[in-house]
């Protein structure tokens, strides 16, 4: 047992070597090379005591029963309740009064912080529909999100839009590109709508970047700090406003403070995002989002059924376009700035991985894991470099130990009377 | 217009289809067996320039000057470990998920191809990479003295040679050998190959390590002809290929090298008579072109959709 | 009711169907029998929408008179003729973006499939109500604000999936997810979610597949009542002979792509042409129950 135990971990520490042996061993220096012998060895030692270990484990019984829970679950782990939330209503008003106050206690770093983190709620909330619901999907959602916050940008330039006509401006943008990208591109199957939504989004990203005379190319547009009634949060007022201090300030005493701006961009964004956690919540158990989901379980039940499996597909589609435009909006106000560097594929990737960890189709996992995705980096500053490694291993696991999530999924349950 | 710059976009687009030629016919052929885009493929061919990188320094520290015997051996090791690369990641992350839903392995290929780019940028380090001009010179026609000519340099003729090598080697291999049997007749109905008794499992792992080798020659070939790279090569280049993988008729070989040459022409054509700048969003707009349009390509087969 | 003339189907170069003509009077129930092979579930996919057929015609009668050309509602290339006659063109523009199977049901055909295919992680009465899709107020807007509207149409639907469920004998499954449930029911949840659709006419693949006697008994029961209380007309495709020639009003055989025989079952038992094509069949219809 020990003996065959030793002989897989070595069986597989020899591939092991010579996966890491050339591409760590010996690093580049222009057209020399440093030899580095102790990282391929010390990974590979990781890779055969690892083995080692779960050979040795699957040979006693409690081993067994620890490899067990973490051995693939095909199907989804799935119950049918009438309740519809898995937090008591208590729980939720408690976190919404927390995530309220807390601005007023953190430094602009952190806000910032916040603030991304909340955009990215809601970019992995629209991802969610298009993917976690209907199945779809989408590597080019980021197109959707820099339609967003270049029409405001550019809408403020051109047309003269402010913060508040950009948030249906921006949304309803980025819904209408997703529908005329969608409706020729929904017909094909699974693997192609990937790839096509991929080179779109990558389309969008080059054309802001080259087209120097609209969009201004890789130096961007600024973008306006958003106001609320006529006030300005800048301690000039710049757009014709009024700085909020001088209006507040006689009121309740408050003066002009840096992070103003920042407070207020992040409780619209939190406004925002309740909203749009209730929409979503709700559009599950409408017609259309049962729709979405029967899609994503069998496309041609669907059909034979008298669904138009195109205009459903494109549906879910724009929607969660729509939502990542408003995320675009959103983005946009806070930076005071875009640029084509915050649209690239990788963008798109990070989004995919918010809505993949958080589990296909579940929204309190999405808001968790998009939360988490974006604090944890900043609080673990010396792993970053190993951020995108660790995101990229968390996709592939996820996929092959628990492909539908960590979290158990709700189903409603109907109550049907007996008799007529 | 002037022939000599048609002439010399001729030669550049040939030489650009090549390569995208190579790469595609691993994506053509994971397709055909098991019907999924393998995404990771890029990252492989970029792997695949670093190795390239790291070989030809190693040999030259080592002390062995002859070009030839250099570059040689630079192409052998290269194309054994990027395959090594190749059938670990349908080990990791594709055999684990076969029978799951469509979605699971592209997903778990996105995630390998984020993996793949930041272990390479960790261990090598985010700046550009190179290799030195291993091979200079080269050939014009006219070749005395004229102000307009074609330009050939060695290094383009090499690779057509080896391309068209390796190409011809990979047909004689699926149409010739019992291997190439199994492989086909995984393609063709992969319940009825297990039945028949091909060990279908060794057959996806022998298609991977088939597509990550001929992605190894595109990435040797690429390199001496480039000269440099960083982490993120795989990305574009791999959308590319793939989309000459769908040009050519996904799941066929000579479509995958059709596919290549016509993009490779075409994109030659576009940044050389119309517009640099755009050249990648022509690519990726034809990829969307042929997808909406035709979506069995130049020499595929439409698929039946099964009720 | 359904009249299918001249169909034919090529897939590449193979001719799976030629010429295939037959008709299923109202309120019938007709089975379509044939070895394996002889391109049932073929017809099946080019009634409903799911292949194109190469020629030929499939028209169902219209409630207010007429009829429905199948094909046509699919999208069909367009013809240099269109250039001249702007309807005909717009037509075919509207079916070419648009069209599809589920026109096809919206027009009254429902139908099952060989292999079960349910929404198997959704419940059994969310299975029935994404059935009634077509049917419901799926404005977003009355929906977040619990409009009126939106809440009887729920009812409506939720009222229709009990009926259909208590005639399927369902109704203890309910709030169960769909992939769990016995085969059995599965297959009988697949015929009472295609009744959802409010078909005139239903087309069964194969029913009784996998179905132990008494479940097939059941079957049996159950496909008379869709004729006889709700009025519906019933296109099957079945192996099992003992079911085919008991509940058949009306029995097409196929062979290699073309009508053989059709006719009553007793005729049928006796003609000489279906023996011959049969002959060793008898062994594998008992296999499969």
């Amino acid at each position: 047992m020990f003996i065959t135990a030793l002989k897989e971990a070595i069986f597989i520490g020899i591939p092991a070597l010579l996966l890491f042996g050339p591409v760590t061993g010996l690093i580049l220096n222009g057209y020399e090379i440093i030899v580095d012998w102790q990282r391929p060895i010390l990974l590979t030692l990781v890779v055969m005591v690892g083995r080692f270990l779960v050979s040795l484990g699957s040979s006693t019984e409690k081993g067994k029963h620890i490899l067990e829970s973490f051995s693939r679950k095909r199907s989804a782990n799935v119950s049918v309740s009438t309740t519809q939330t898995t937090l008591p209503p208590l729980a939720i008003a408690g976190i919404l009064c927390v995530a309220a106050l807390l601005p007023f206690f953190l430094g602009n770093y952190w806000l910032n912080v916040l603030i991304l983190a909340l955009i990215y709620v809601l970019l992995g909330l629209g991802l969610n529909i298009v993917v976690g619901l209907a199945g779809l999907l989408d590597l080019g959602f980021v197109a959707f999100y820099a339609v967003g916050a270049y029409g405001f940008a550019l809408g403020h330039e051109y047309l003269g839009l402010g913060f508040w006509t950009a948030i249906p401006f921006g949304a309803g943008l980025a819904a209408c590109f997703g529908a005329v990208l969608g409706f020729p591109v929904l017909r094909m199957h699974g693997d192609y709508l990937a790839i096509v939504t991929l080179g779109f989004g990558e389309i969008i990203r080059l054309v802001l970047n080259n087209w120097m005379s609209f969009t201004g190319g890789p130096n961007g547009v600024s973008a306006p700090l958003p106001t609320f009634f006529g006030m300005e949060f800048t301690s000039r007022a710049k757009q014709g406003g009024v700085p909020y201090h001088e209006v507040l300030g006689p009121i309740i005493g408050i003066d002009y403070s840096r992070s103003a701006r920042y407070i207020f961009v992040y409780l619209i964004l939190l406004i925002v995002v309740s909203l749009m956690v209730i929409f979503v919540v709700r559009l599950k158990n409408m017609p259309i989002g049962r729709a979405w989901e029967a899609l994503r379980e069998d496309e041609i039940a669907c059909r034979s059924l008298g669904i138009n499996h195109v205009t459903v597909k494109l549906s879910a589609f724009s929607m969660g376009a729509m939502v990542g435009g408003i995320g675009g909006v959103f983005f946009a106000a806070s930076q005071g700035f875009v640029n084509p560097t915050s649209f690239t594929f990788f963008e798109s990737a990070l989004i995919l991985a918010i809505v993949v960890l958080g589990g296909l189709g579940s929204t309190i996992g999405v808001i968790t894991a998009a939360v988490l995705l974006t604090i944890l980096p900043e609080l673990l500053r010396d792993f970053s470099d190993y951020r995108v490694l660790i995101f990229g291993l968390a996709m592939v696991m996820m996929m092959v130990w628990r492909p539908r999530g960590l979290l158990k999924i709700r189903r409603p349950a109907f109550k049907l009377g007996r008799s007529a | 217009m002037d022939p000599y710059i048609i002439g010399q976009q001729l030669v550049n687009g040939l030489i650009l289809g090549a390569i995208y030629g190579l790469i595609a016919i691993g994506y053509t052929m994971v397709y055909g067996i098991i019907g999924m885009i393998n995404f990771a493929h890029g990252e492989i061919y970029m792997i695949s320039a670093y190795l390239t990188a790291i070989f030809l320094a190693t040999l030259s520290m080592v002390g062995i000057d002859s070009v030839f015997f250099a570059l040689t051996l630079t192409l052998a090791l290269a194309i054994l470990f990027t395959g090594l690369y190749g059938w670990a990641v349908e080990r990791i992350a594709y055999r684990p998920l076969r029978g799951s839903t469509r979605l699971a392995p592209l997903i778990s290929a996105i995630g390998m191809s984020l993996v793949l780019q930041n272990y390479i940028r960790l261990s090598q380090g985010a700046r550009n990479q190179g290799v030195p001009a291993v091979m200079e010179g080269g050939f014009r026609i006219p070749p005395s003295g004229s102000e307009q000519f074609i330009q050939i340099t060695n290094i383009q003729l090499v690779i057509v040679v080896v391309a068209v090598l390796s190409m011809a080697a990979l047909t004689y291999i699926m149409q010739r050998t019992s291997l190439g049997r199994s492989c086909r007749a995984t393609q063709q109905d992969i319940v009825m190959a297990q039945l028949l008794g091909v060990n279908t499992d060794r057959i996806i792992s022998i298609v991977f390590v088939i597509g990550a080798s001929m992605g190894a020659v595109a990435g040797v070939l690429v390199s001496l002809n480039y000269g440099s790279f960083d982490f993120h090569v795989g990305f574009v280049t791999g959308i590319k290929a793939f989309t000459a993988a769908v040009l050519g008729g996904i799941g066929s070989l000579p479509g995958a090298m059709l596919g290549g040459v016509v993009l490779g022409l075409s994109e030659s054509f576009f940044s050389g008579f119309v517009n640099t700048d755009y050249k990648d969003v022509f690519a990726f707009s034809i990829l969307v072109l042929v997808l909406i349009f035709r979506p069995s390509g130049l020499l595929g087969t439409p698929e039946v959709e099964k009720v | 009711m359904l009249t299918v003339s001249e169909l034919s189907m090529r897939f590449g170069g193979i001719q799976a169907l030629k010429d295939v003509h037959f008709s299923v009077p109202e309120q019938s129930i007709t089975a379509l029998i044939g070895p394996n092979g002889a391109g049932k579930t073929t017809v099946f996919n080019c009634v409903t929408g799911f292949y194109r057929a190469t020629s030929g015609t499939i028209r169902l009668a219209a409630t207010e008179g007429g009829h429905y050309d199948l094909i046509k509602i699919l999208g069909t290339p367009f013809q240099s003729s269109d250039l001249l006659n702007p309807t005909a063109f717009a037509h075919r523009l509207y079916y070419k973006l648009f069209g599809g199977s589920h026109q096809v049901t919206r027009r009254g055909v429902a139908r099952t499939f060989q292999n079960v295919r349910l929404f198997r992680e959704m419940t059994v009465v969310e299975n029935l109500l994404v059935a009634q899709h077509q049917q419901l107020n799926r404005n977003v807007l009355a929906g977040l604000f619990n409009a009126k509207s939106y809440l009887t149409s729920e009812k409506r639907a939720l009222e229709k999936a009990r009926r259909w469920l208590n005639a399927f004998d369902l109704l203890d499954d309910a709030n169960r997810l769909a992939g769990e449930l016995p085969y059995g029911h599965q297959r009988r949840l697949e015929i009472a979610r295609a009744m959802c659709t409010d078909p005139r006419i239903i087309c069964l693949d194969e029913p009784a597949a996998g179905l132990n006697p008494n479940e097939t008994d059941e079957l049996n029961g159950l496909i008379r009542m869709l004729r006889d209380q709700h009025g519906v007309t019933v296109l099957l495709i079945e192996h099992d002979m003992s079911l085919v020639m008991d509940i058949s009003d009306h029995v097409v055989v196929l062979d290699h792509g073309e009508v053989i025989a059709s006719g009553d079952p007793w005729e049928i038992q006796n003609n000489p042409t279906v023996l011959e094509a049969y002959l060793g069949v008898e062994e594998e219809s008992g296999e499969t129950e």
